[in-house]
């Protein structure tokens, strides 16, 4: 039975307190009815003895202490799901927002789900080819993996996920694909054009969208990327998907998060974030991944604006200690008009040696990304010694450096939004760059493989 | 022991529970909570009200439901089955949980660490009627085809030995008792349990003596480990920590490694889990992982059992070294264990200090080093037991100020600086050569078995260091003039620095070959280099050019040094040969 109470006490930013509650338990949810009838939800954040604090979704304006009933659910935040999902649009909290009927679900899991056991997961190794070079040559990714994208303000990650949603695909097999798309305090026009990116691609389809605008309650953030993973989870694991789930951005989630934890007055860590902030983020990150015994994957994509560009800004900085590697977005590139503007030597995937190689991709594809690596760091080195003591005074080495440097940025970074490259066309282009040097300079490609491809390559 | 009562919940905050009624409690028992049987820990009371850390989801819990006190502290168990186990924070093996739960970790589970229906062939190593202590070994078991495991008399045990005999036994059936002087008799399984927060028992502590080989380069010449000491790894996300840690838990010469994930990737742990048992132990060409335990709490299991997880490992570790063995305990990563400590302060309203890490950090950093050491083990025989401990920290930012690194700098002998610049560089392992530092160099040239040898690498390794302390002052001058206008003697210089950074320094964890590189082919190596350097100082003086030098083809030989055979060290003395034979080839530019 469901019990209510007009026992609210105390209202503070986004927290509610009800005395007098029985039998409250931590973590479950409540309905809270306004005086003019309407309904807001929350969710228990502490009980202590009859007095519960509550979290409210919606936020708590012209919520009253009088007239408001709260009613105990005596449950967790839940999802129901069934393969019905695909090609839907839900609020934040996992309500359909669009004009199509309720979901009939064929089950309702707790949106904090359980973490995957060490033991039954299996490793990501399946390359993904995604048709971006800087992706698929020097950081590739792969299933169950989770690789976010590093942005700011004015940057075009926007167009990168949706060439991503759009590209992405494992070769040579037609397995069943899907997008989970979070969106979390972005703009409606955002939105927007990642679905209509996905609508006119057919790719609508097979995608579950959940969507909270920046207009939208700030707190129901808190829980639009568990319930996205949920659905995720439900689709790769029920129904053998293989799912890519973005993220969208989750430097609002953090602030929600927050918000939060000022109103409960708790102590803070780095700018205020809470100290928990790592472990929040990782029950949310760690639900990508691959499951021995299971046909489906999870591959996560979270998007996040570094504050000014920087990295040790708590939330890409906790992000990326959690994640396998990171996709930075270059504001010179950006400038230059090097589109997608990938910043190539901060840029890691630090599951790429398992998905490549010999029967994955090819077997130069290792020692080629090495190879490309070193000679762009020392090029982007070049460089930058050009800029103070001028092009003339660079050794002769220096300046064939700087040269593969801008030919690197020019042709391989390069491409757009819309050209979907092949490995091999990412890997053969490699080598075409890199034949402006001696085979002895090539000191990270084993002779061997220089034997075997570079010669297609010496005009 | 006290009675102790049953209590009841009165608040829940995420990981943390406050119940009263807890009369008879005592700080770190162990106790029930709840309808779902959660595990928790007692970390504070007031009178009968206790506050407990649960190890696992609180979510669905309320007040007045029961709390029940085990009125034990939280212990592991040792005996024979630990090693290639996986367990979680708090012991429970991860294995059975899947067998029992599928593939998701499920609360309230309550499974033994070590399994009780195996079956294992004890064969005593000492007589009955012998007079036994605690500590003394009365027998071993074949653990694993890489370990030996010895049993040992519990803490707290002596007297007569009566009864002990061979067979095939499982861990809790008797094998024997101690009859005491007062008659009473104990009896003695392979099974025993020790509290993880208590440091075990030793008879005398020992200065390190010898360096730890690792068969990193980087580690073993420029900054060693020795055995029994420590050494800590911090650095921004991306720097290659967890490859360190993974390249230190293969190849370190170790008879028992213990890895605790704590609070890191679900993936990294998979990775090892699937990795060590395919690859071979450099010395006896097992598989690495049959002398391996793993503890992984992954950054998504409870905070709770996060905090517990480095204490189970190093008593595990701890049980290992009391029988006599060299054990390496690596941590990864110890901040997540600094976090899962501020979380429950936090909890708790403690007063925080720096960052809101509770006061009592530095304390407690301290203190789990220190349990490392060389050791004379209680008991008999008379033995000599290690325990090294590497942890890696993970400082926001990357910022060493961090009260985590500044706390862990204060107790360990050992820092291995990684720097996000050399990642940038993929110069992996990504330890900055000018910043680290270890205290235990001068143990080295005691590690080879030719002491004049192993001076000389010592010597050799402090002239490299030079040669890179000098590159570091040139490279501010080329950067300011270009490097064209430093003499011939410098830019040969600034060459062999760059030589021993990318030939000797830089090491390719992932190829066959170099991930693993004995000390006498480091030795080798670096004496090629030096020797180019030597040679090429000497042509220079005779009118040679730099760029004549720099271009001979004898230098990708030596590029190439680290990818040959490491049984073959000889091949790498004879390019020193060419090296002498390519320079006498070229002649001096005309004055």
């Amino acid at each position: 039975m469901l019990k209510e109470y007009k026992t609210v006490s105390e209202i503070a930013g986004p927290l509610m307190l009800v005395e007098g509650v029985q039998n409250a338990k931590y973590g479950h949810i409540v309905d809270i009815e306004l005086g003019d009838g309407s309904i807001r939800h929350g969710q228990i954040l502490q009980v202590e003895n009859d007095k519960v604090l509550v979290q409210v979704f919606e936020g708590t304006e012209s919520i009253n202490v009088r007239d408001t009933t709260v009613r105990f659910l005596g449950k967790p935040m839940e999802l129901a799901v069934s393969k019905d999902i695909l090609g839907r649009v839900f609020s934040g909290t996992g309500i359909p927002k669009d004009d199509g009927p309720r979901i009939i679900p064929t089950q309702k899991l707790n949106i904090n789900g359980n973490p995957i056991n060490p033991f039954a997961r299996d490793y990501p190794n399946e390359f993904i080819q995604t048709g971006i070079s800087t992706i698929d040559g020097l950081n590739p990714l792969v299933r169950g993996q989770k690789l976010p994208i590093f942005s700011g303000s004015g940057l075009p990650h926007d167009d990168i996920t949706a060439q991503l949603a759009r590209q992405a695909t494992v070769r040579g097999k037609g397995e069943a694909f899907a997008v989970v798309f979070a969106a979390m305090g972005i703009t409606f026009e955002a939105a927007q054009f990642f679905i209509n990116d996905l609508t006119q691609t057919g790719a609508i389809e097979r995608a579950a969208l959940f969507i909270n605008l920046a207009n939208d309650p700030a707190i129901e953030r808190i829980a639009t990327p568990r319930v996205a993973l949920t659905a995720a989870e439900y689709l790769a694991f029920a129904e053998d998907m293989h799912v890519l789930v973005i993220l969208n951005d989750m430097t609002n989630y953090c602030e929600a998060l927050r918000e939060i934890s000022a109103a409960r007055k708790e102590v803070p860590g780095r700018r205020g974030y809470p100290g928990y902030l790592y472990t929040d983020l990782a029950t949310i990150y760690e639900r990508a991944g691959r499951v021995k015994g299971k046909t489906g994957s999870i591959t996560l994509v979270p998007v996040l604006t570094m504050p000014e560009d920087d990295k040790t800004h708590p939330v890409p900085d906790l992000t990326g200690y959690i994640t396998e590697g990171q996709i930075i977005m270059s504001r010179p590139l950006y400038r230059k008009g090097v589109l997608p503007p990938v910043d190539v030597l901060p840029s890691l995937s630090r599951l790429k040696d398992k998905g490549i190689g010999e029967g994955k991709t090819r077997d130069d594809h290792a020692a080629l990304y090495n190879q490309l690596y070193a000679a762009y760091a020392r090029g982007k080195e070049a460089q930058e010694l050009a800029t103070i003591l001028g092009e003339a005074a660079l050794s002769e080495d220096d300046q064939k450096y700087m040269r593969f440097a801008n030919e690197f940025e020019g042709r391989y970074i390069s491409q757009g939004y819309y050209e979907n490259r092949t490995v091999e066309q990412t890997l053969d282009l490699g080598w075409e760059l890199l034949s402006m040097f001696e085979n002895a300079e090539l000191k990270r490609i084993d002779q061997a493989l220089i034997d075997k491809y570079m010669p297609k390559f010496r005009k | 022991m006290a009675e102790t009562k049953t209590g009841k919940i009165i608040k829940v905050a995420g990981p943390v529970v406050v119940a009263e009624g807890m009369v008879g409690a005592r700080m770190y028992d162990v106790v029930r909570v709840g309808a779902e049987n959660l595990i928790g820990e007692i970390v504070e009371l007031h009178g009968d009200r206790a506050s407990i850390q649960v190890y696992e989801d609180t979510s669905g819990i309320g007040p007045g439901e029961e709390v029940r006190n085990t009125g034990a502290p939280l212990s592991v168990e040792l005996g024979p089955g630990l090693i290639s186990s996986i367990y979680d924070g708090i012991q429970r093996p991860l294995e059975t949980l899947v067998e029992q739960q599928g593939s998701f970790i499920q609360r309230g589970s309550d499974i033994p660490g070590l399994k009780r229906e195996t079956r294992w062939a004890f064969e005593p190593t000492m007589d009955n009627g012998a007079e036994v202590k605690a500590g003394d070994v009365i027998g071993q078991v074949q653990e694993s085809s890489l370990v030996l495991h010895k049993i040992m008399i519990p803490a707290g045990v002596s007297g007569k030995l009566d009864g002990l005999r061979e067979g095939e036994f499982t861990i809790d059936e008797v094998i024997g008792t101690v009859v005491g002087a007062d008659g009473q008799k104990t009896e003695l399984k392979m099974l025993q349990k020790w509290p993880v927060r208590r440091p075990r028992l030793n008879q005398q502590r020992l200065n390190p003596n010898s360096v730890l080989i690792t068969g990193q380069r980087v580690v073993d010449a420029f900054f060693p480990i020795a055995r029994g000491g420590t050494a800590c790894v911090p650095g921004p996300f991306g720097t290659g920590k967890t490859v360190v840690q993974h390249q230190l838990a293969k190849w370190i010469d170790a008879d028992v490694v213990v890895y605790i994930g704590c609070g890191e990737r679900g993936n990294e742990m998979t990775d090892v889990l699937m990795e060590f048992p395919e690859l071979k132990d450099p010395h006896s060409g097992e598989p690495l992982m049959r002398r391996v335990v793993l503890i992984a709490n992954t950054s998504d299991m409870p905070v709770a059992a996060r905090e517990a997880s480095v204490y189970t490992g190093i008593t595990i570790a701890e049980y290992y070294r009391d029988m006599g063995y060299s054990v390496a305990l690596m941590a990864d990563s110890t901040s997540r264990w600094a976090e899962a400590m501020r979380e429950i302060s936090t909890r708790l309203e403690e007063m925080p200090a720096e960052e809101g890490y509770p006061a009592y950090l530095g304390a407690r950093i301290a203190s789990f080093y220190e349990r490392a050491g060389r050791v004379v083990c209680t008991g008999s025989p008379k033995r000599e037991g290690a325990l090294s401990i590497i942890g890696a920290v993970s400082p926001p930012g990357g910022d060493l100020s961090d009260s985590v690194v500044q706390a862990t700098l204060h107790v360990v002998k050992v820092f291995w600086s990684l720097q996000s610049r050399l990642a940038q560089q993929r110069h992996f392992p990504a330890i900055d050569w000018l910043t680290s530092y270890s205290f235990y160099k001068q143990y080295l040239p005691d590690t080879f078995e030719d002491k004049a040898k192993g001076r000389e690498f010592a010597r050799m390794v402090q002239e490299a260091m030079g040669i890179l302390e000098q590159e570091s002052q040139l490279a501010e001058i080329v950067r300011l003039v270009g490097a064209e206008a430093i003499s011939a003697k410098d830019r040969m210089t600034l060459e062999t620095a760059r030589s021993i950074r990318e030939d000797f320094l830089h090491q390719n964890a992932f190829h066959e070959v170099d991930t693993f590189s004995p000390v006498d082919k480091q030795y080798e190596m670096l004496r090629l280099i030096l020797h180019f350097h030597q040679q090429g100082l000497a042509a220079i003086e005779n009118g040679i050019e730099t760029s004549d030098l720099f271009k001979l083809s004898v230098r990708e030989e030596i590029a190439r040094a680290k990818y040959l055979p490491n049984d073959d060290v000889g091949k790498i003395t004879a390019i020193q040969d060419k090296v002498n034979e390519q320079i006498k080839g070229l002649s001096p530019v005309a004055a």
